[in-house]
Order: C-alpha cells, then structure tokens, then sequence
C-alpha cells in the first residue's frame, strides 16, 4: 500500500515500486482504486480498463501488470462468483443499487475495492501465486485509515451478510505481515505533518507500516558555508561569466533562499526520523516522470532495500 | 527579478488589489486541486482585504496547516468565525474559522427538522456514516457554510478555500451529488411501502421489484435495509430543504457578486485541474477572475542560463576555493531549468486561455507560519510584473 498527502508523487512511488519488486524476473500488479487512471497518465497509455494489462516490463525479465479498480464492477464480479445473480445483479446496477449502497455507506466501497486486491494478492494458478507482490496507489494520507480499517466501518453498518464475512477476510490480510503501508511525503511542512498523523492513525489500527518514503529530495549544497559577494564575483570573473553588480547580487539571493530551505528541510527530516519506521530518499527527476526516472527510483528503492 | 525573457506569460496580470477592493465583490471562491496552497493563499488574499482595503472580511478554511491555522488564532474546530488578532487594519477586520463539516450538517438537520426528530436522525448509524464520510459532504457544507455566511450579511467580504478533493470540480458537484441522492429514485423506492404504511420494501409483491430486493437483502443484509430505510424516512422532511439550499447557494456562486480564482502550482496535474475548471466555469457561467500560479520558482540572476552555469561549475571545480561559486552555479542552473519548465507548463494553460488573467507567486524558502508571512504573500499576489515596471 502506498499512501500520501496529494501531490506527493505516491502514484509516481508506487509505479517505482512496482518495477523494483518485479525486478529479477518476478509479476507484480500496480491497483489504483479511486478512478483517477494516474497509472495510465504515468506510462503515457490510453485509460484502463477493469483488466490487468502488462504497462511496464522490468529489469531481468520482471513484468508489471496495471489494473483500475471500478467498485461497481468489483461487486458484480464478486456477486457472479458467489451468487450467480444473473438478471437480478443487472437490475441492481440499472437501479443504481450498488451506487447508493457505496454511497450512503462509503465503507462498502472500501471493502469492495480492497476485497479484489485481497483476490489478486491470493489469486493461484496450479498452486502457485500469480503475482509476487501487489502493488497499491491507495487514497491519500487524509482517507487512508477509513480506507484500510474496512471491518470498523462496515460492522457500523453491516452486521451480517456477505459484506460483513468480506470485510473480515480482508482485515486479517491488511494486519498480516503480508502487507505494509509506505506513506510518501515531501519535505514540506504539510506533507510531513500529515504523515505523521497517518502513521499515528495506522499504528492505532494495528496495520504494518512501512517506509516512510522522502520523494523529490535534493542533494544538499552550500551546506552551512558563508556565501559572499565577494567571493561570487571571484569565481564568476575565474568562470569568465558575466559579474555585474545585479548577477552577483542575484546568485547570492539564489544560494541564501537555497541555504534557508535546506534549514527548513532539515528540521522536518528531523520530524520524519522520529516517527520511528525508516526512512528511505528518492532523489527529484530533473526530466520530469519519464520511464527512465521511474527506473532511476526503482533502482533507489532496489538499493534501500 | 522573475524571469528570463522567453519565460514571460502572455496572458493579462490579474489585479488582485482591484478584485479585492470592489465593493461589488462580496465572494472569493479559491478552487484549485489539492496541495497548490489554495488555504494560504486564501488566508493571505484576506488579510490583505482587511488590512489594504478596509473590508470586514471572513476567511473560511477547510483543513489548514496547524502553525498557519494558529497564527491566525483557530485552536479549536468550532466552526464560527473569531476575529483574528494582530490585524493592522484601521477600518476592515479579518475573521477567521475552520470549517466542521459534521457540525455544519448538524446544524442543516436541526435548521429543517423538530428537536426531537433531529436527534433522532443524528443517532441514525446511516447519517452518522454519510455526515461524517460521504465523499462529497465536505464540498456540500464547504457550501452550505458559505450560503449561511452570506446570508447573515456581516461581511464585506467572504473568502472561501475549498475542500482539498483530488479535483477542483468536485466543490461544484458534490452539492448536486449528494441533493440528487438524497431525492433520488432509490430512496423514493425506499420510502414508499413506508408512506404507504407498510413494513418496508421487503414487502412488496411485485414480483420484478422481488428478484431485486432478494438480491439487496443477500448482499447487503437485511438489517441494513432497515436502518436505511428508518433513516431515509426519517429525512423525508428535508429533502426539500436540502435541494433547496444546495440550489440557493449555487446560484449565488453565479452572480456578479463573486469571483472565482484558480490556484495551481506550474505542475502538469495541478494546471490540467485549473484548466478543467476554467472550462467548467465557463459553462456555468460563474465568474472567473484570474489564475494564481503558486510557488513558481524565481531566478534572481538571470543573465547567466542554465548551460553556462553548468559548465563553469564543472571548470570551478577543478580550481582550487572556488567551491562555493561552483555550488552556486548548480543552484542556478537548476532554478533555471525548473523555471523552463514551470513556464512550458503554465503555458499550456495560458495558451487555451489567454484571456484569463494570471498573477505569479513565487515560491516562499520557508512554510508560512504567521501574518508576517501571509502579508508577504499578499504583497507577491499584488506586485506588479517585472516586464511591467
């Protein structure tokens, strides 16, 4: 499970990951689960569909299969397995049933879309396992314990009934050694607040936590050095660049504003390290996400083990 | 100091003072995706209205950061404005509050409904799960908290930040959303074998309707069809009232009175969010004011690029106490090359709008934690271009 604030990259950490863990020959499955088809937008491919489609083929032989979980459809196919529902399923999706049933109870649609990546984690083909590692973009930070705490919300609601024995099998996976939650976060004052406040949560709920996982961080120049006009001028004049009083002046307010946000970064890799789970660095792409960058943190991630 | 030349926008500046010191603007609505820094930039746009323009001005947030919620003194999730103190302002005020959802719809049922009924609903399992966990609640009360604002008619001016939903769109559908759910065909079905006297939808004979209730009850139990139904008949009172609102309000977001403004960061998801929005305000008809394009960044030296500045921190390296020019010019350059590509980003947005007018902030070293801060905000929101001076 790979959760985070928005706009943190979780979808890009997730697709790195996913190409890490095929690595060496092995399947893995990328899921997203709220309809946004960021995986699609990743790998530049046209929306996906409710199917597993390979998008990414990984480093010794390793694959990467995609799937976009549809609620909707996730419970139709869990009814035609169990229930054979035939005409009535169809007249529960024309009546909107299962729209209002995930609407009035949002648990529901939870359970729904973590009960097919339970199938996927335990789907076997002639006794063996057909993907070695499951992949999750899950909601964000500010949704992710309702989300993974499915039994809670659904025995508010459902105190009986297939959703309920549904609910059940998923939790025991969810708090099995099987899972682990990586939260991605930025060193950026909200991000990491609310990764504090995820893993709090998730601790609470007695889900595995992972990796707290530091993505688009930068390498650390003119660490605690003086920069002076002076000394600018200097190395502009050895450089043969232009050293006027403006070009000057600006690079020092350009390594000052750099100086001062590396303090603040400091402080909040502080805040991260004494959340107590490690702490893995992606380093920012400078092209953008391009499957070259994806394959440059799946390496990093690769590394960190 | 902004830009190189080729990095200059073509769109019209957007006059944030202007916007903010007309009278006959009484709404400012901050839409944008999530993590561009919309509730900052609503804050700031706010004390500048009280501090510059003497507006008594409200400020609503949804989920601000800590530090910048107490720097302007919400502690405490109460949902009513306080004044915020430390405002230097002779004539405006700037107000304050942090918006409770779960209250707010409280407060809608108690506003529609008998004491005794109210709490009824409040107790309801159902409503407890949909007030507290419905994915477009929070839109809708972001909503129905602005209609009670305005309604009340203390303010010059309401600024309103928006819930942090993975789309912009989503603060203009989820009142819709949620008004056509709870007056939908599926509760009218749930509802009428109970106006009929009847003992639930269970009952029915129609045979069709059999097939379909048999497979509700099978997948979602019957125990909860009856507490659905307990409490969809227990809100039949407040469907209209609910619709109604809703609609109230979405008119107001389309008169002359308010002013839309998008916020994104120059990030390709963040400027696909603003330009969807754009065309839905369009559509609408509401009124968009201008882009704000958040945390750009900024290049204070600009008569050296990227490539020079590369290659001269390959050469000080090799030359003995030049280190810090050489680490200096990798900063550079990398402000350079982000600024190219911030500015190849913004341009897809300028490029289909190019009449919307657009205000750059730069990106701020630290996160902004007091009014200090929010009043340096508001002077980057209404500084001129520098082409401009």
């Amino acid at each position: 499970m790979v959760t985070g604030k928005g706009g943190t990259g979780k979808t890009t950490v997730a697709a790195a990951l996913a190409i890490a863990l095929a690595t060496g020959g092995r399947r893995v499955l990328l899921v997203e689960v709220e309809g946004r088809q960021g995986i699609a937008q990743l790998f530049e491919l046209p929306p996906l569909p409710y199917e597993e489609r390979v998008v990414a083929a990984a480093p010794g032989g390793g694959e990467v299969r995609a799937l976009a979980i549809d609620a909707e459809k996730a419970l139709l196919e869990y009814l035609d397995m169990f229930y054979r529902l035939g005409v009535a399923g169809r007249a529960l999706q024309k009546m909107g049933a299962i729209d209002f049933a995930a609407t009035i109870a949002p648990g529901m649609r939870d359970v729904l879309l973590t009960g097919k990546v339970k199938e996927a984690v335990t789907r076997a083909v002639d006794g063996r396992r057909v993907y070695d590692a499951v992949v999750v973009d899950a909601p964000p930070t500010g949704r992710i314990g309702r989300f993974l705490n499915v039994t809670a919300e659904t025995a508010r609601l459902a105190k009986v009934g297939p959703i309920k024995s549904q609910s059940e099998g998923v939790s025991a996976i969810l708090r099995s050694p099987m899972t682990a939650v990586h939260v991605v976060t930025l060193l950026e004052e909200m991000p990491v607040q609310e990764t504090a406040d995820a893993i709090e949560e998730l601790r609470g709920l007695d889900i595995p936590i992972g990796s707290v996982i530091v993505n688009a961080t930068r390498e650390p120049m003119l660490d605690g050095v003086r920069v002076s006009q002076a000394e600018i001028r200097r190395g502009l004049i050895e450089a043969g660049l232009p050293a006027d009083r403006d070009t000057v002046a600006g690079l020092v307010t350009e390594a000052k504003a750099y100086q001062t946000r590396l303090g603040v970064e400091a402080a909040l890799r502080d805040e991260l390290a004494a959340l107590g789970r490690p702490v893995v660095e992606l380093p920012a792409l400078a092209d953008g996400v391009t499957r070259e960058g994806l394959d440059a943190l799946a390496r990093v991630l690769l590394n960190e083990g | 100091m902004l830009s190189d030349h080729d990095d200059r926008l073509g769109s019209p500046q957007l006059d944030v003072d202007a916007l903010l010191a007309d009278p006959g603007i009484r709404i400012v609505v901050c839409c944008g995706a999530g993590g561009v820094g919309k509730t900052t930039t609503a804050a700031a746009l706010a004390l500048r209205a009280a501090e510059q323009h003497g507006r008594r001005t409200v400020v609503l947030t949804i989920d601000p950061a800590r530090r910048l919620a107490q720097s302007m003194g919400l502690t405490a999730l109460d949902n009513t404005p306080r004044q915020v103190k430390g405002v230097d302002a002779d004539s405006g005020e700037l107000h304050a509050m942090m918006l409770d959802m779960k209250r707010t719809f409280d407060e809608v049922v108690f506003a529609h409904t008998d004491a005794e009924k109210a709490e009824e609903i409040l107790a309801n399992p159902f409503y407890q799960a949909m007030s507290s966990t419905f994915s477009g609640t929070q839109e809708y009360m972001a909503m129905e908290k602005l209609g009670q604002l305005r309604a009340r008619g203390e303010w010059d001016l309401i600024v309103v930040d928006t819930p942090p939903s993975r789309s912009a769109l989503d603060f203009l559908d989820a009142p819709a959303r949620l008004s056509r759910f709870l007056d939908g065909r599926m509760i009218r079905m749930l509802l009428a074998p109970a106006r009929a006297g009847g003992r639930g939808m269970f009952k029915l004979a129609s045979a069709s309707f059999g097939v379909f209730s048999r497979a509700v009850t099978k997948v979602l139990g019957s125990q909860l069809l009856t507490d659905v139904s307990t409490f969809v008949t227990a809100l039949d009172s407040m469907f209209g009232g609910f619709r109604e609102r809703a609609e109230r309000t979405y008119r107001i977001l389309q008169n002359k009175e308010t002013a839309f403004l998008v916020v994104a960061a120059p990030e390709p998801d963040a400027i696909r969010e603003a330009a969807y929005f754009a065309d839905r305000l369009d559509s609408e008809q509401m009124p968009l004011a201008g882009l704000v394009l958040n945390r750009v960044t900024t290049v204070a030296a600009p008569a050296i690029n990227a490539g020079s500045a590369r290659a001269a921190a390959v050469r000080l390296d090799e030359v003995d106490g030049h280190g810090v020019t050489a680490d200096a010019m990798r900063v550079h350059a990398t402000l350079v090359e982000q600024r190219a590509r911030q500015a190849a980003v913004a341009d897809r947005f300028v490029s289909a709008y190019p009449d919307v007018p657009v205000v750059e902030v730069p990106v701020q070293a630290a996160d902004v934690h007091d009014l200090d801060g929010l009043r340096a905000i508001g002077g980057s929101l209404t500084a001129p271009r520098p082409a401009d001076v």
